[in-house]
């Protein structure tokens, strides 16, 4: 399990890694933190002929407030920096949530999040919560640079709309509503393994406490974050009441989700303990954003 | 063949320069050309945790990263740890609590949880549990393990 | 009187270089122009090989030999079987077929080897592996042990007229004139399915052959250094004496490292003595899957039949057992299912048909328990569905039927692994089932906590499981105890270790009989060049076996020394003790002589040795038990489940184990975790699975899940009793596997307590969430 050769390039900026990439073109994979792409490398699944690496770039690490109480986060910031920010824990309490549930604190001191999200994984958090929260991705090449909404930005199965010549270089993520609840919420065999399922609920409150407004993502739901627009439409405007909450969980289980098979859950369970986790996390975010 | 790439790097406090190919593995690197066997290699995929070292303080997997990466970098190993004849306190607890049996895995526990008890010196079992999840071992079931560094954190406090 | 150890909580020996990244493991050996050797395996289960393109990898950068099957000409020839058939049963079947070190003609799973190449690097080697081409012809593959018995099944050996590796028959009393008197007969279809050893350090093989000294040494991860020294040198003709093979520290064996021979470990020492070439093999984590033996696929149709008080009055057990393509080992894994399916209770009437079934699948072998579980599993299940039938308590309709302490050396009159009667040797079980039952507080916690609990909306249940385990079996192992001039004592033995503590355990047996301190103890093992007679380390035997006979050693040595100091203090050997490495006359302190002193005398460079003694304090002495010893245990948990998630958490755990007199308690109990661990991951976590093609679809440890310190419970008590082994001085048992062996019997029978609500029946294991959902939910599948 050894990988194979490749050229590399270690640039120390986003100018030079672009360029890079546009010489390569498809040729060419970025290395982010390395903790996905280089178990593939080691297993000969991917084999890259050039290895563009980030790890250089002093610009693409940083943690910032965001305009009207958002926040901004460099691509190559590691999962440990962004669970251990203090600006993260006041300004995105459910990315604050998600980072200690991603992998272990090895792959956290390396991996990063613009690595993760770039991979395109449908069990990784990241990906599920990226569109819960409505962030924003700017994406650079040498042609310029363009801002992805989350809920545009995967495409499918490890995949996404960057170009071979693209990089991924910031997210961004608006302020959380007032009234707003949100839960994270997986299961899986191991607590570090991916998911089996996994639900990203966030919940905004109208004035009677009724839902206002409802943003659901599966992971391992289908082949990408699979997010419940049939659920959010049954919620919205309504009390959340057990009944109602049930509800919802059973038409995203019916309409909104695509699980498939593998060797650790049929499509069916899947389906099952998806709807035991919305409800689960409809009421934990539904009640968080009573307090709130 | 690739280039080779010069590498400058701090290993246990020792400076080294080296040649490298950018593929080579940097756990392979320390184990083949610094001969720093103490770091264990079980599955190449960053599931085990045998092979896990302080890339700048921090617990990295060291098959998970190439050599080259390591450019400008400290990293510490078990070798940096102690030695026989003056075992760090967390290895003397593990070793009077017999937290290890076939040994293959321990480096890699004893370096993930160096910076662990730094920074919560008096953990819970369910935060050494946490702490450890990263680290699989096949002998111990683990139960020493966690009594090695309930061991340790006491003998790091005083 | 000389201090004791046996039997304390002692730090080992060992510890210290295993801490501080400085013990020897095959890894780690370096050698001025090493080679290093990738392989190319098989990508299908089973095909024909039709054509084998090497050109391009011979050319590529650092390559310095390709090999194939024709490359080897004459040399090629399959591996020694490692354990024969057994020739004390009538009737037997045995079609023994075994692995090449490269295929010739077809592939018989995935993984096997077909190619190998050797370069300057293992990175340059995987290059050319890649680049080598084989062309293979598909065949339907043997995947499933009933059909692979069905008469269209495809054939794994094409020379056999069936997948039919063995068939072996044994009874005991008259089973169905039982069955005619009974009043309930159980009956239960029952399968279980493979794991993993999944030791955390890979196989591994260094072999140089010196031209000059013409001397082979070999550091394998072997837990049989001696058998892989005799077997290598007939393969490669040379003396025994020429050949070193050196287990140093190995990173955990749990039984596969004693596959005998391994592809890679008949060829590795040859390419070695052809290039005249140091070369190392070390085996990666996927090889690890497709390559290494695996163990426990098996399908029972059992019946018992009982009294309606719950007295068992006869069992029926016919199974077939999955060897993989090959069975190089024999019967001992179904003979072993066999002497546990009786397990730990008094069955007049027994009836037992096996037939062992090659599938293409890797080889199965012994792993941590070797059959033993698949035996408790069998017999805790129709236990506990005997209960529920009669309505009687779990715990009294097993009291009922445990063997009486009055009647050991108890036999099963059946045949065991070793081709001898199944004897228990001693026991008491009732006070350690009474232990563990009192140490979970099973009465309290099904009056009160349960009901409590369930009233709260909680799923917790309880399982108590008590067990049996044949340990220390022979043939036989031997150890040579010196003292030196400088007071330390060296010990040499043909074992090998992989964890278990052999560098403490066994320096305690010497330092008790020879006044030493523990520390003073010097142990070489699994070094051939240091003791050349043994078998290995496997079935729970080192503490037996081994530990027997370092103790024969020692108290050789001790002989002498008490001989020898008598003359020099001039003192009768009765007045004289032996303390602090001194020997000397009790009660006249001034009157001693240190141990070093002694042996410098027992080694005099003038002057005449006395004819009929040998110079030096030194003894060699072997152990080989009548028959092996048999331990006893319980196990009991508590779960939580979780009926909506199928997760389920262990909330207590307690063992009462009985392995005999203790050598070192906390190594004992450290076993015990251990095992235990490997026993969760057998329940809930580990399982292979194989498709319809018989390709491995979870070759990873990110699919193949083996219990982190978050699956395990919060803490493990372990409890002692001490029946000593009438068959041994130390009066040892072995305790390497009990932890592992009861716990998914154990786990399956508080699932079913736990989900009493649903009346769920559980007949396999391993079970998953996704399998627990299906038979609660799905009763149709």
């Amino acid at each position: 399990m050894k990988p194979p050769p490749f050229e590399y390039y270690a640039p120390t900026t986003v100018e030079e890694a672009v360029a890079h990439l546009a010489e390569h073109g498809y040729d060419a994979k970025p290395l982010a933190g390395g903790q996905s792409l280089i178990p593939m490398m080691n297993f000969r699944l991917a084999q890259p002929a050039v290895l563009v690496d980030l790890n250089n770039i002093a610009e693409l690490s940083f943690i910032r407030p965001g305009d009207e109480g958002g926040l901004s986060i460099g691509a190559m910031t590691r999962h440990q920096t962004v669970e251990k920010d203090a600006l993260v824990a006041e300004r995105a309490p459910l990315i604050d949530e998600t980072m200690p549930q991603i992998a272990t604190r090895q792959i956290r001191s390396r991996g990063t999040i613009g690595g993760s999200l770039a991979h395109a994984d449908p069990s990784a958090e990241l990906v599920s919560v990226s569109v819960v929260l409505d962030g924003k991705f700017r994406v650079v090449s040498q042609k310029g640079e363009r801002w992805v909404p989350a809920s545009e930005f995967f495409l499918g199965l490890f995949t996404s709309v960057l170009e071979p010549e693209e990089l991924l270089a910031e997210i961004s993520l608006p302020p959380l509503p007032d009234r707003s609840g949100w839960s994270l919420m997986e299961i899986a065999r191991r607590p570090h393994d991916f998911c089996l399922i996994g639900v990203v609920a966030l919940v905004t409150l109208d004035e009677e406490q009724n839902c206002k407004q409802a943003r659901i993502a599966f992971l391992s739901a289908g082949d990408g974050p699979m997010q419940a627009q049939n659920a959010a439409k049954v919620l919205e405007g309504q009390p959340f009441t057990p009944e109602v909450i049930q509800e919802a969980a059973e038409v995203a289980v019916a309409s909104d989700i695509d699980p498939s098979s593998d060797i650790h859950a049929t499509a069916d369970f899947r389906r099952h303990l998806a709807n035991v986790l919305a409800q689960r996390a409809l009421t934990q975010a539904f009640e968080r954003a009573v307090g709130n | 063949m690739s280039d080779l790439f010069n590498l400058s790097l701090t290993v246990n406090g020792a400076a080294y320069e080296r040649q490298v190919e950018p593929r080579l593995l940097l756990s392979d690197f320390l184990r083949q050309n610094l001969g720093l066997t103490g770091t264990h290699v079980g599955c190449e995929h960053g599931v085990c945790g045998a092979c896990t070292i302080l890339f700048d303080g921090e617990p990295a997997r060291s098959c998970l990263i190439f050599a080259v990466q390591a450019h400008g970098h400290e990293v510490l190993t078990v070798e940096g740890m102690g030695t026989i004849d003056n075992l760090h306190p967390l290895q003397e607890a593990f070793w009077e609590a017999h937290g290890l049996q076939c040994g293959f895995c321990t480096p890699g526990f004893l370096t993930t949880l160096l910076p662990f008890l730094e920074e919560n010196p008096d953990p819970s079992e369910e935060e050494i549990r946490e702490a450890i999840s990263g680290n699989l071992c096949r002998c111990t079931g683990y139960q020493h393990i966690v009594d090695a560094v309930k061991l340790a954190a006491e003998k790091m406090r005083t | 009187m000389t201090k004791e150890f046996i039997g304390k909580r002692i730090k080992r020996n060992e510890d210290p270089r295993l801490l501080t990244g400085q013990a020897l493991f095959v890894d780690d050996v370096d050698i001025p122009g090493m080679l290093h050797a990738a392989f190319v395996r098989s990508d299908y289960a089973h095909a024909k090989i039709v054509s084998i393109d090497t050109s391009t990898a011979r050319q590529m950068p650092g390559v310095v030999a390709v090999y194939t099957a024709e490359d080897m000409g004459d040399e090629w020839q399959p591996g020694p079987p490692l354990v024969s058939p057994p020739p004390t049963v009538e009737d037997v079947v045995f079609h023994s077929r075994r692995q090449a070190p490269l295929v010739k003609d077809k592939v018989r799973h995935a993984g096997e080897t077909v190619a190998v190449v050797v370069a300057e690097s293992r990175y340059l080697a995987e290059d050319a592996a890649e680049e080598i081409w084989v062309e293979y012809d598909p065949l339907p593959a043997v995947v499933d042990i009933e059909k692979g018995l069905e008469p269209n099944s495809p054939l794994v050996h094409d020379d056999l007229e069936s997948n039919l590796a063995a068939h072996l028959s044994q009874e005991k009393g008259d089973y169905e004139a039982a069955k005619a008197q009974a009043d309930v007969v159980i009956s239960k279809k029952i399968h279980i399915d493979r794991g993993a050893a999944a030791a955390m350090e890979n196989r591994g093989i260094v072999a140089h052959w010196d031209e000059k000294g013409q001397l082979l040494t070999i550091w394998d991860t072997t837990q049989a250094p001696i058998p892989i020294r005799n077997g290598t040198a007939a393969r490669l003709g040379l003396s025994e004496n020429q050949v070193r093979v050196i287990a140093p520290f190995v990173g955990g064996g749990f039984g596969p490292k004693i596959m005998m021979f391994y592809p890679e470990e008949m060829l590795i020492p040859w390419i070695s003595m052809k290039l005249c070439r140091p070369i190392k093999w070390i085996e990666d984590r996927r090889e690890n899957f497709y390559a290494t033996t695996q163990e426990r696929g098996q399908v029972h149709e059992v019946e018992m039949a009982l009294t309606k008080d719950g007295k068992i009055l006869g069992l029926k057990d016919d199974f077939l057992h999955d060897t993989g393509a090959f069975d190089p080992y024999g019967l001992t894994i179904p003979l072993n299912t066999q002497s546990h399916v009786m397990g730990p209770y008094e069955i007049a009437n027994f009836s037992s048909e096996f037939k062992v079934v090659f599938t293409n699948k890797t080889i199965v072998t012994p792993v941590r328990g070797a059959g033993r579980p698949q035996g408790v599993y069998i017999i805790e299940r129709l236990m506990d569905a005997a209960a529920r039938e009669l309505d009687i308590d779990p715990i009294e309709i097993r009291k009922k039927n445990l063997i009486a302490p009055d009647a050991f050396p108890y036999s099963h009159s059946i045949i065991d692994q070793a081709f001898a009667e199944l004897i228990l040797d001693s026991g008491d079980y009732l006070p350690t089932f009474e232990k563990a039952i009192e140490m979970i507080g099973y009465r309290q916690f099904i009056e009160q906590e349960q009901p409590r609990l369930r009233a709260e909306g909680k799923y917790v249940g309880i399982g108590i499981t008590p067990f049996i385990e044949t340990t220390g079996v022979g043939p036989y192992e031997g150890a040579r105890v010196q003292i030196e001039p400088s007071g330390k004592v060296n010990l040499a033995t043909g074992i090998g270790t992989q964890g278990q503590g052999h560098f403490t355990s066994f320096a305690q047996i010497v330092a008790e009989q020879l006044g030493v301190d523990v520390t003073d103890v010097r142990i070489i093992t699994g070094d051939t060049a240091e003791f050349h007679w043994g078998t290995g380390t496997f079935a729970s035997r080192g503490a037996v076996v081994a530990g027997n006979a370092v103790y024969a050693a020692a108290s050789g040595v001790r002989k002498k020394v008490l001989k020898m100091a008598s003359k020099v203090l001039d003192a009768p050997e009765e007045e004289l003790e032996i303390q602090d490495g001194m020997v000397r006359v009790a009660d006249i302190p001034r009157m001693s002589i240190s141990l070093g002193e002694l042996a410098a005398q027992a080694n005099p460079l003038r002057g005449a040795v006395e004819p009929g003694t040998e110079p030096g304090l030194e003894a060699t002495d072997y152990f080989g038990p009548q028959y092996g010893a048999t331990a006893f245990g319980t196990h009991a948990m508590i779960i939580e489940v979780d009926p909506e998630t199928m997760l389920v958490e262990i909330k207590r755990y307690v063992t009462a184990e009985d392995c005999g007199r203790m050598l070192n308690p906390l190594i004992v109990e450290g076993q015990v975790h251990g095992g235990v661990s490997m026993g969760i991951g057998n329940a809930y976590y580990e399982q292979l699975h194989f498709d319809e093609n018989g390709q491995l679809l979870n070759a990873s440890l990110a699919d193949y899940l083996i219990p982190s310190s978050m699956e395990m419970p919060p803490r493990i008590e372990v409890g002692h009793a001490e029946t000593k082994s009438p068959l041994s001085e130390l009066g040892t048992k072995g305790v390497g596997e009990a932890g592992t062996i009861p716990v998914p019997a154990c786990f399956a029978q508080a699932l079913e307590n736990a989900l009493q609500d649903f009346d769920l029946e559980i007949a396999e294991t391993p079970l998953s969430p996704n399998r627990l959902y299906e038979l609660l939910y799905k009763k149709e599948q």
